[in-house]
């Protein structure tokens, strides 16, 4: 018998025990592919894995005993939740990952997406080098010559069709950083067609909530759910999306015996933990939520004080409320009314109380009105602004809510300045050019103003006739760096636009499915791909769900050909001639713009938000300081030095200069708080008064305020009249002067000393004013929301009474929506397609799923595209469980070659599909269109070539979340 | 002296992967051995239940017991650990482990399975601590390192305990007083399903 003392061993750590001898040569990374035979061809037998057969090859870096092991920070580059990465790197090679104990947001926790983030940099499937399709074949190209071809062509379709044909999609993956410069890039190409992902993520909530009471964006955090006593999820599975965030919310039920309440059309993982499960049926959700409200309404379970003071137009939901009594509800959802009541019970008297969301309420042609449902469904129960209460939006990428902020979006400047002609003056003098240089950028000072092109849309745009696109020309050229084309919905219309470009370029750690498809859709020429670092082979900041701004240091340079997404966008604006203009302020070093130099000149712009506090010495302090912050409050002890009082990664608004020392604001519109401690009321966004009645707060105000009632936005006139000028310094009012002919309109979101800002929080009020949450937004399409059936709905029956919104021009191109709804009750597309087709996501991938598909780790948990069907429709279609079936979808003649999952998770008439797949299409597999050698491990259907037409009134969000389907074993 | 134990809070548990996806990190685990799996009952239906499973280094091994050329050995921690220079892939202990630890390379009726893979409780194996060929052989070393094993270091719900069964045990009992529900909190009503009238 072999024995082994091991105990006096212990407590050596890993450190001591390896810094023995350093003399064995370093061992890079390149060398470890090499010497693996890994960067030659790569593992053998491509997608033929079978379970029970090991695969021998490995490209992973092992740890290198007697090497020096150096600790790096970064931030998990997969969900908002913002877990910390700790890398042990050796020899520049990142040879282990060790937990992150001291983060207050993942305590060493991580998902399975999280404990395999090394294999992402590793992976052998990464783009290498340039390419270039030539002739239909891929070749290896350098990075002079393609920067060179691409901006020659993009410079000859701006001169024949205008800076419109040329489309810029950027992505939530880039750091807040590469964001900034990417849309400063097309703002100075002269066009407002630039997006990401949060166009179908969660463009309806920051519509839907910046609409309802300022800012679009989670009102509380993470860590700020262990306050909750009851926790409603309507259409989110955070199990699966967010797992990290269920740490915090299960930690939270078992302390407080909280109610755990899912609302879904799946019994998801997160609904296995649930104390109550609602099933309702795909896209009725305000059915229900009004549902909920009719029950609190009729037993006066409504927060009568909070409604008073701080809502406004409660009344006319009252009245719109009445006509969803229960039976009507169950008609309609399918929820029963007893169920539904014990839900509103517990939501409206177990308090605190929140509300939890994610894309099963966002991605619907009534998107914004389904998050404005719940805003309201929070306000009339009094549950927001108070610690565990709140519309906690669970966002999706781990940059998106920074990328939405800094305006990667169609219909703004960063901030959410807009574009008017204001907002471009405030941008110019950030950016010290003269605002007529801009001008001259784009076709007219109109489409200047005009917003662009939602993603969504793109190939719409590229393929309808020129006189249907309100612009110059139809879009000729697409720059797409970091976002997948096989999470837009339509794609065998996308086919169509993918033909017909002039030009395509990819910029990303993996080819994406644009490759594959763009090959099968018969392109043979112009397409690049360019290969990206990930974010863990640069630095930045990004901002997780909870606005919090994390600092990333980089962990290990790129490998091959990589470069990060400064110096993509940098070559590409030297290559366009407007580098000189953009780079005015921000250092380049070895032809890599500075990322803390970028992050100060958004903080010298970001006052609307307040991105002006967050300095980057302040980011890093916080990332070194971690174990101080609260696990609850987030917050630091106030004798800290480094970071007293400060909220982890200070959550904007942070407001004034970063000298200021704001701590941020770790829950929104809490007026229990001074300002100056993180409180804030609602923004004082639509005005003071509305036909006679006061959009102020009234009687409610901050801790500590000086004004003790609802005020309006602060502005010099305001300033002036308070007598607080004065308070001015000679520096502030000189810079203030210098703002546009009259100061009296210069603001706190326009001054660019911060004075205004100082000057109003010395005196304990808000800069953006002290006003009520709107319950009637008068300027959408639906100002009160109300129930529409889907485009594709099976219950037709419903569609009279119910009818989707009339078509219109939105973003430049026409929104059909009220055409295709009838259209498809005239065809009786319900009979032939029975059965509701609704998508989601899988733990082990995100996204589009191409760079999680390429990670062996994750790939062999999840080896095939799969449907849920339940075992009625499966019987009663002859379908067994793992068999291969054929999905065919309403439009299109489309389908789909998938395996079949027998399971009661979905209802009866229901299906489900993750749309995290892709490289076949139609039965077809198309590896062989990728580049070789970055062809993910595993490949399958996407669940979006089966999607279909719809799109939100306010902005453009698809619909991937109801369609209707046929299933038969293939 | 500590005896190591792995405990799996099934209340807790959300199928996440991380703990099979960070042993892989941990230890360059080939595609299609699985030291550590999660197993779902019920899946899709009210009660569905995961739990994360490995080996149990279990007390009087039957792995061990069963093994004809000896291969296992106990360490003073209590983990269950083997030599791969003496296992001879004969897929015995697969037969004898009641949890399907045992993971081999190659599968065939006849012959060797190759040498036999399993959980080490991040404590490797016979060689020397924390060299280039015990991590050739078993994997990173974590114990000899004052560390626990990462899978369950990184759990992202702390739902895998690993350590000491004492103080693991005293965690997960004062979980389910705290709940006061689920497979922990046993009583006459959980476990028979039927209340009592006195």
């Amino acid at each position: 018998m072999l024995t082994k003392r091991k105990s006096g061993q212990a407590g050596r750590t890993r450190l001591q025990t390896l810094m023995g001898t350093v003399a064995s040569a370093p061992i890079d990374r390149r060398t470890f592919l090499r010497r693996s035979g890994l960067a030659v061809g790569g593992m053998a037998a491509i997608g033929s894995f079978q379970l029970g057969t090991v695969q021998k090859a490995a490209a992973i870096s092992p740890p290198q005993p007697g090497e020096p092991i150096e600790l790096k920070k970064s931030i998990c580059t997969h969900c908002a939740v913002g877990c910390t990465v700790t890398a042990e790197v050796q020899n520049g090679v990142w040879t282990g990952q060790e937990p992150s104990w001291d983060s207050p947001i993942n305590r060493g926790s991580h998902c399975a997406k999280g404990a395999s983030v090394r294999e992402l940099v590793h992976s052998d499937r990464r783009l290498k080098y340039p390419m270039k399709l030539v002739g239909g074949r891929w070749e290896r190209t350098s990075w002079d010559d393609a920067i060179n071809e691409i901006g020659d062509k993009m410079m000859e379709i701006r001169e024949a069709s205008g800076p419109d044909s040329v489309y810029w999609m950027g992505s939530a993956k880039f750091s807040n950083e590469g964001t900034y410069l990417f849309r400063k890039l097309a703002a100075f190409w002269g066009t407002n067609n630039q997006d990401h992902q949060a166009r179908i993520c969660h463009s309806t909530t920051v519509s839907g909530v910046a609409n309802t009471w300022g800012y679009g964006a989670m009102t509380n955090s993470f860590n700020d759910i262990r306050n909750s006593k009851t926790m409603i999820i309507m259409g989110g599975n955070p199990a699966e999306a967010h797992p990290i965030s269920l740490q915090h919310l299960l930690e939270g039920k078992e302390l407080n015996h909280a109610n755990f309440v899912v609302i879904d059309p799946r019994f998801t993982r997160t609904a296995a933990h649930a104390t109550e499960y609602v099933r309702l049926r795909s896209g009725t959700d305000i059915a229900v939520l009004w549902g909920m409200l009719w029950h609190i309404f009729q037993n006066g379970w409504e927060d009568k004080e909070f409604i008073a003071q701080r809502v406004y137009g409660m009344d006319e939901i009252r009245k719109e409320v009445e006509k969803y009594p229960p039976d009507e509800v169950e008609r309609i959802s399918g929820v029963p009314g007893e169920q539904l009541k014990r839900v509103a019970e517990l939501f409206a008297t177990q308090k605190p109380a929140t509300l939890i969301w994610c894309m099963g309420q966002t991605q619907h042609t009534v998107g914004t009105a389904n998050v404005r449902a719940s805003c309201i469904l929070c306000l009339a129960t009094g549950n927001v602004g108070k610690p565990g209460t709140g519309a906690n939006i669970f966002r999706g990428h781990d940059n998106v809510q920074g990328a939405t902020d800094i305006g990667l979006d169609v219909v703004t400047l960063p901030f959410y300045y807009g574009l008017t002609e204001g907002a471009w003056n405030h941008w110019a003098r950030v950016w010290e050019v003269s605002y007529e240089d801009l001008l001259a950028r784009f076709d007219s000072k109109e489409i200047m103003e005009t917003p662009g092109i939602p993603l969504t849309r793109w190939f719409d745009a590229t393929s309808l006739p020129k006189d249907e696109v309100e612009q110059r020309d139809t879009v000729r050229a697409m720059f797409v760096q970091g976002h997948a084309s096989n999470s837009i919905t339509r794609i065998p219309e996308s086919m169509k636009g993918l033909s017909k470009l002039d030009l395509l370029v990819v910029a990303d750690p993996h080819p994406t499915t644009w490759a594959s498809l763009a090959v099968q859709a018969g392109r043979t020429d112009n397409m690049y791909l360019l290969p990206v670092c990930t974010q863990f082979e640069t630095s930045g900041s990004r901002v997780a769900s909870n606005r919090s701004i994390q600092w990333g240091e980089q962990i290990v340079a790129p490998s091959f050909e990589q470069k990060d997404d400064y110096q993509v966008i940098y070559r590409l604006a030297q290559k366009l001639g407007v580098a000189e203009q953009m780079f005015k302020n921000i250092a380049v070093e070895d032809d890599r713009p500075v990322p803390e130099d970028v992050l100060r000149e958004m903080n010298r712009g970001g006052w609307s938000t307040g991105y002006c506090g967050q300095s980057p010495e302040r980011l890093k302090a916080h990332m070194k300081n971690q174990h101080k912050f609260d696990l609850v409050t987030l917050r630091a002890p106030k004798d800290d030095p480094e970071v007293g009082g400060d909220y982890y990664g200070l959550p904007w608004p942070c407001w004034g200069k970063p000298e200021l020392r704001h701590p941020g604001t770790p829950n929104l519109y809490n007026p229990d708080l001074h300002v100056m401690d993180g409180g804030s009321p609602f923004r004082a966004r639509f005005g003071v008064e509305r036909n006679g009645e006061t959009l102020l707060a009234e009687g409610s105000y901050t801790k500590g305020s000086e004004l003790t009632d609802g005020y309006p936005e602060f502005t010099m006139a305001v300033l002036k009249k308070l007598g607080w000028d004065a308070d001015l310094t000679a520096e502030e009012r000189g810079v203030i002067e210098k703002i546009g002919s009259d100061i009296d309109k210069v603001s706190w979101s326009t001054d660019l000393s911060g004075g205004i800002q100082r000057v109003v929080l010395s005196h304990g009020c808000h800069p953006y004013g002290n006003g009520k949450a709107r319950a009637v937004a008068w300027n959408l399409p639906d100002p009160i929301p109300t129930h529409r059936e889907p485009i594709y709905t099976p219950r037709v029956d419903l569609v009279e009474k119910y009818p989707t919104l009339p078509d219109a021009m939105q973003f430049r191109v026409p929104n059909m929506g009220f055409t295709v709804q009838q259209a498809a009750i005239e065809k009786g597309i319900a009979k032939d397609f029975p059965l509701i087709l609704t998508s989601g996501r899988l733990v082990e991938y995100e996204g589009g799923g191409e760079e999680t598909r390429s990670n062996r780790w994750l790939a062999e948990l999840q080896q095939e595209m799969f449907l849920e069907i339940n075992p009625a429709d499966a019987n009663e279609r002859g379908i067994s469980d793992g068999g291969w079936v054929w999905v065919t979808g309403a439009e299109n003649n489309s389908r789909a070659r998938v395996k079949a999952l027998v399971t009661e998770r979905v209802g009866r008439g229901v299906t489900f599909m993750p749309f995290h797949f892709g490289g076949w299409f139609q039965g077809e597999d198309l590896r062989a269109n990728y580049p070789e050698g970055t062809d993910p491990y595993v490949l399958g259907e996407s669940a979006n070539s089966i999607t279909t037409y719809g799109y939100d009134p306010v902005t453009n969000m698809q619909e991937p979340k109801v369609t209707l389907c046929q299933v038969q074993a293939a | 002296m500590a005896r190591m134990k792995f405990l799996c809070d099934a209340d807790r548990c959300i199928e996440c992967n991380a703990c099979v996806t960070a042993c892989k990190n941990e230890h360059d685990v080939p595609w299609g051995i699985n030291r550590r799996r999660v197993v779902t009952i019920n899946d899709g239906k009210p009660g569905e239940r995961s739990v994360s499973m490995a080996c149990m280094h279990c007390t009087d091994a039957p792995c061990a017991a069963v093994c004809p050329v000896d291969c296992f050995y106990t360490t003073a921690d209590a983990v269950v650990l083997h030599s791969k220079d003496l296992c001879i892939g004969c897929g015995y202990c697969f037969y004898a482990c009641p949890f399907g630890a045992p993971q081999y390379p190659r599968v065939s009726n006849f012959g060797s399975r190759g040498k036999m893979d399993k959980c080490t409780f991040c404590a490797a194996g016979p060689e020397a601590d924390s060299t280039e060929i015990e991590y050739a052989k078993y994997g990173a070393n974590r114990l000899a390192e004052g560390k626990l094993p990462l899978c369950a270091e990184m759990c992202s719900t702390k739902s895998l305990l690993a350590g000491d069964g004492e103080i693991i045990a005293a965690i997960y009992k004062e979980r389910v007083t705290q709940r006061g529900y689920g497979s922990g909190a046993w009583g006459w009503q959980t476990a028979y399903r039927e209340t009592i009238t006195v």
